[in-house]
This record gives C-alpha cells, structure tokens and sequence, in this order.
C-alpha cells in the first residue's frame, strides 16, 4: 500500500483487515486488525511477540481503547466519507487527552484536501486512495503558513506570537 | 474596526491560491464534481438554479467605506450591477462565473476580506448587534469577542467537518437584535453578583425545520474560558451530533434529545479535560482585540444643534424617516442611521453598485467610513451627527436609499426564494413585491407601526419566518404555490416561536390576508400596543376567525383535499 508518511511518500506493507469476524483465526502477517477483533481476542493477540495495529471508525469511543493504547503501534483512523468529521476529534482525543504517540493513520477515503487537517489533528500517516497522485497531495501540507489556534503541530495559539 | 497584520493577510492570500488550485484542478477534470462540491462549498460558492452564488463573509456585520466599494466593484466586474445582503449580516453575488471566483476572492483579499467557511458544515460567521458599540443599552461591545470567536473557528482543523452548519452569535445588549436565542450557540454578555461581565452560554436553538428556541447550558462563564467551551461544546456535538439525516443534523436536536441537563453534563466534563490547557485566553489577547474598536473622536458640541429638530418640524418626509431610520446613540447629539433597502419594487436586501458607492461615500463623509449590516437586511451609518441628518437624508433619497419604513410592514426579511434558490418550494420576492404594492400608503404604515414580516420560500427558514410578528413560509402543493401563515413570533429578547395561522393559502391572497390581520389588529388595539402585544393579549382566534370564517374553512380543507 502507499503511505504518506511524515510528510515523505512510501510503500508500507501494513494490510487493513476492513471485515474480520470475531471469531475467525488471528490473521498471519502485518494486519490492521478491527478494534472490536482485538477486544474479542486481546489474550491471544497479547501472547504473540509482535507489534500489534488496530483501526477504529467514529462509532467506537475513544474512551474504550485508552487502556489498550500501550499495545498498539498504529491506531488506523476511518474517514468513510468526506462528510463524517467525527475521526477529527479521535486523532485530537488520542494525542492530547491520552498521550497515544504512536502512528495514527487516516484510512479510507483519505481526500487530499482535508489532509492539512488530519495532519493538524495529530494524524501522521495517510493511506494514498486508489488513483490518486500522492506528490500531488503532499503539496496540501503547504496549504496555509499561518494557522490561528495551537492543534498537535503548534503548541501555542498564533496570537501569544503577535 | 479591526485590521489585519501580516497573519491575518497571509491567511486570506493562501487560501486564494488554494481556491485557485482547486478550481483549476475541477476545470481540468483533476477532480469530479463530487470531489469539488465540498471545497467550493467551504469557500461559499453554491450552484444555484441559474448560475453559482458566491456568498462573502462580513464578520459581524462589519464594513468599511473601502470594503463596501470593493463590493460594488465586484458586482459590476464580474456579476450583474448589484448584490444581496443577507439576514447572516453576509453578501451574495447571484451571478459569478465559476472561472472567475479566484479572481474575486483575490479582490476581496486586498481589502481584508473572504469567503472562508460561509458555507459547509463548519462554523460559520459570527453575528452580533448591528449597533453594537454604540447602543445605550449595551453592557459592553460584543465585537472583540467575535473577532477571537472568527480567529479561532477560521480553518478549525477538528470542527472544518461538523454534523451540519453550525452559527453563533453574540450580544452586549438589553435588547437582543442578533436573534441570539435561535443560533447553534448564543452568547450574552451579563455581569454577575461580584460585577465582573462574562458570557450567559445559550445553546441549541435554530430556525429550519425544527424550530427552538435555545436553552441556557451556563448562566456565566468567564471570559478567560470562552474558547475551551466553545471547543468543549463543538467537540460533544462533533462526536454525538446525528450524520444519518441532514434533518436532524443540528446541534438543536442533539441537545433536545439528550435533554438540556444531560447535553450540559457532557459539555461540563469535557471542558474539566480542557479549561486550563492553552485554550484559556490570555486578557492581554482580549485586550489587544478591544483595542481596534474604540470610539471614535466624537464631537462634545454635537447636540447643540438645532437645525435637526426644525427640519424635523418642517419637513413631514424627513420627520417621517427621522421617525422610523434612526436608532439612538450612546452619545448625546449623534444618532445611528439605518439606509434601509426595502425600497418598494427591490428585492429587499438587494443593493446596486451605483448605491454600494453611494453609500460608502456618505460613510466617509459622515459617519468615519463604518457601514455595518443587519440581520433584517438593511445597511447601518452608526455614529451620525444629528447636525448631518438632513443632508445625508436628502442624498440617501437621491439614490432611494431612504424609504422610511424600519421597523415596520414593508421592512420585511425575505429570502432569495425560488426567484433563485435550488432549495426553494415557493416565491419570496414576488410576494414581497405584492405586499409592496399593497401597502403603499405612508401613513397607513406608519400607523400600524412596529411589525416584523419575515419570509422564508422553503421549511429550512432562511427568512426566520417563525420569529416573525407575521410568519410567511413558501409551500408546494401539486405543483402550485401556497403560503403558510404563523403568527406571533418574536427574536428578540422575549424571542418565541409563532403559531400556525390556519391551512395554507394560494399566491394571490397574502396581501389580502395580511390586510384582514391588521384590521383586527387595529380594531383590538389598546393604547400604544404593536402588533405583537395586541396578539399576545388577544390571542389567535380573532386573527384566525377573520381570515377563516366557519364555512369557508370546510370548503378549502375540501378544496386542498
């Protein structure tokens, strides 16, 4: 899959397990396992020697994976359509409120122009959609200079600079 | 007025090349229609019945004599020769092509202005008291509170893809004249036991399909703490706020179905994670923002003229609009000056650019270069002399800026309607028109005196026809337009929602029933009652017997069957 990550183009070889049933068998490999897989199966997932990934969409509460947090080394974040807003303020939960500093990486229909935001948000890696030209997107980083409030990437307001 | 500084303008600059990228992506095929739907939305441009409707932000209301001319010159260089103010205190252009909208934007950035976020589902332009900073009974100027408010929701990178639109508004005043109790979130300025001025925090009131009027989730909150509960309250509506029906998208609904204790515990909780963290404002911040709007270097002999009250005497015409177009000042011999753009035959809210200049040029002359819009659709010279009132009234009449009806039948709100909304069921401006050409004796009008007439060509409410005195809402009805009447609505302080007249009524009889109404009115009034007292006394069966006698009402239910 291409990745953009850390604002640099790359292929990654992380795959997202978008419908897996709770029961069926741990899935061999770099899986982006449902969170919901994961509470069905954390014991045995635990017991394995590997790093573990997860994917959420706005349904699930941030709040219930915060214990779970230390295990993961991604948490995949779903914008199933330009229009559900809600992974915005998971990437800001995440960051902010329970110190997640591992990757946190938009899937879905990523939109190049709403990658400024993510970004903003705390998201750091980004699924490139099908067709798209990821050189293209990375322009959107330097979309704006200036930005007023303080989000993951500034730590203060723009006007305690004024 | 505030001024940009290099952030500001930067800002503004980006996104005019960002805009234009977009564009020129969608106009190369880079991006489908869908894809370019959002991003234009984001930056105010609609598709309309007949051609895009670029609409530009005004922050609360505010212009200056520069600003507004820059508007003029944008209706005559890319659209046709006027433009339409809006009751979000915004202006429309009906006309624009696609193409040349980076264009726009770009004028529009080299005077300080945008079109950042006056669409999508985003936070949209902070509204205020048209006379805000000069209004007697203002406890203190809700503008600067604005500003920080339209710096920190501009490109807000977790609120840019909310549930639905989401506005707020705020006011300093006794008198509520922003509507505050119907927005997404109304702010008051109050002061509390120990004297100290916070915000009373009104949340979840709206117009629309569901009309309610907002509750009140914190009777004071201090200043310091205005942004983190604001983004505590964004944040619960972001994260609970339906997306499975448009309809029921609104933060209103949010709050109706959790109930108000329980939306205000969730808001609570979430704004004890945040309250201390960096979104607590600096008073040096508050302060630098006052700092833009000061008085300005009023003259201290302004009220020993005399010319005024003999012009007043003298002249019935002047008398008349000095009756109805003036609001007064906080300071002694100054009045406000509402230009009102309800001439009859306009579409109400509609200037030309020939007026656009006009207007901007007597607001250098006599009022320091301020014009601010309202929320009913007409423009404000805020700080007049009572000495200049008789000029400026005779060069308004020139350009038929000086129709002296504030307030009252003909001042009414009205939405574009189908005439050219996508959105519309039913005409607007035809029925403004038919009230016009109805109601045009003078005295007759001023005689029925305060009376708010608001009109919406479809149930999402632009016009606010459930706050009006009289309600008029467009609807189909096998293909043919009716009009459905509410009466007794009010956005005021005392902001309540009207009450259903009766079964709708066809086109061509709502000047005639407007008229049955006011004769009841003026039968039943007592001492010096408007409209609106008369029907809060009297209640609605009068109005309604009137408009509905016994055997007809059978009939039309028959008819509309």
């Amino acid at each position: 899959m291409r990745i953009i990550k850390d604002k640099k183009i790359s292929d990654d070889d992380w795959i997202i397990a978008r419908e897996l049933d709770d029961s069926a068998p741990i899935p061999e490999g770099k899986v982006i396992l449902p969170f919901t897989y994961w509470q069905a199966n954390c014991e045995e997932l635990l017991k394995q020697d590997s790093i573990h990934a997860i994917w959420i969409d706005g349904d699930i509460e941030t709040e219930e994976l915060s214990e779970d947090l230390k295990h993961f080394s991604i948490v995949g974040l779903d914008f199933p359509a330009f229009k559900d807003g809600r992974s915005y303020t998971h990437a800001r939960m995440l960051r902010d409120r329970y110190g997640f500093d591992g990757e946190l990486r938009a899937i879905g229909n990523v939109l190049r122009d709403q990658m400024f935001f993510m970004f903003r948000c705390g998201i750091d890696c980004f699924e490139v959609s099908e067709g798209k030209d990821a050189e293209e997107a990375l322009k959107s980083f330097n979309d704006f200079s200036v930005r007023y409030q303080a989000a993951a990437d500034d730590a203060v307001p723009i006007y305690k600079l004024r | 007025m505030y001024k940009y500084d290099n952030y500001d303008q930067t800002i503004v600059d980006e996104r005019v090349a960002q805009f234009r990228d977009q564009t020129e992506r969608f106009l190369a095929g880079k991006l489908t229609e869908d894809e370019y739907r959002p991003l234009r939305l984001m930056n105010g441009l609609y598709v309309q019945r007949y051609a895009p409707m670029l609409r530009v932000a005004i922050p609360y209301g505010l212009l200056s004599s520069e600003q507004l001319r820059m508007l003029a010159h944008i209706s005559r260089k890319y659209d046709k020769n006027y433009a339409h103010f809006s009751t979000r205190q915004n202006v429309q252009f009906n006309w624009p092509a696609l193409e040349t909208v980076p264009d726009i934007l770009a004028d529009l950035a080299s005077v300080e202005m945008h079109a950042i976020q006056t669409s999508g589902n985003d936070i949209r332009n902070t509204t205020s008291d048209q006379f805000a900073g000069i209004a007697e009974d203002e406890l203190e100027d809700p503008r600067p509170y604005c500003e920080i408010i339209r710096q920190w929701s501009t490109f807000h990178p977790e609120f840019s893809f909310l549930p639905r639109k989401f506005k707020i508004a705020v006011s300093g005043a006794t008198d509520d004249r922003a509507a505050v109790k119907v927005h997404d979130i109304g702010l008051y300025l109050v002061k509390n036991d120990a004297g100290e001025i916070g915000f009373n925090v009104i949340v979840g009131g709206g117009l629309g399909r569901t009309p309610f009027i907002g509750p009140s989730i914190r009777p004071f909150l201090e200043k310091q703490h205005l942004l983190s509960y604001l983004e505590a309250i964004l944040r619960v509506y972001n994260r609970y706020g339906r997306r499975d029906n448009m309809y029921r998208a609104r933060i209103k609904i949010l709050v109706n179905d959790l109930g108000k204790e329980e939306f205000t515990r969730q808001v609570e909780e979430e704004w004890s994670h945040i309250k201390d963290s960096v979104l607590k404002l600096d008073q040096k911040e508050i302060d630098r923002v006052k700092g833009f709007f000061t008085s300005p270097d009023y003259d201290n002999n302004a009220a020993d003229d005399t010319s005024f009250d003999e012009a007043e005497k003298s002249n019935k015409a002047f008398s008349n609009w000095a009756k109805r177009n003036l609001f007064t000042h906080r300071v002694a011999g100054y009045k406000a000056v509402v230009v009102s753009l309800k001439a009859p035959g306009i579409a109400p809210g509609d200037a030309t650019d020939e007026q656009m200049d006009h207007i901007a040029a007597l607001a250098d002359q006599y009022s320091y270069g301020e014009i601010v819009v309202t929320h009913d659709q007409n423009l404000v010279l805020p700080n007049v002399k009572q000495a200049d009132l008789f000029s400026l009234w005779e060069k308004l009449s020139e350009k038929d800026l000086a129709t002296a009806n504030i307030g009252l039948l003909t001042d009414m709100i009205c939405c574009p309607g189908l005439d050219f909304c996508a959105l519309a069921n039913a005409g607007s401006i035809p029925i403004a028109k038919q009230i016009n050409d109805r109601f045009d004796d003078i005295d007759y009008l001023h005689d029925i005196g305060d009376l708010k007439i608001k009109m919406s060509g479809c149930m999402n409410a632009c016009g606010h026809h459930h706050v009006g005195h009289i309600g008029i809402l467009g609807v189909r009805k096998k293909d043919e337009e009716f009009y459905q009447l509410t009466l007794g609505g009010s956005a005021e302080t005392d902001a309540c929602l009207g009450d259903r007249l009766g079964p709708s009524i066809a086109k061509e009889e709502v000047a005639d029933v407007i008229s049955k109404l006011l004769d009841v009115y003026v039968e039943q009034r007592q001492d010096e009652e408007r409209f609106l007292d008369t029907y809060r006394r009297v209640g609605i069966t009068p109005f309604k017997d009137r408009v509905y006698p016994k055997t007809a009402v059978k009939e039309k239910a028959y008819a509309n069957n």
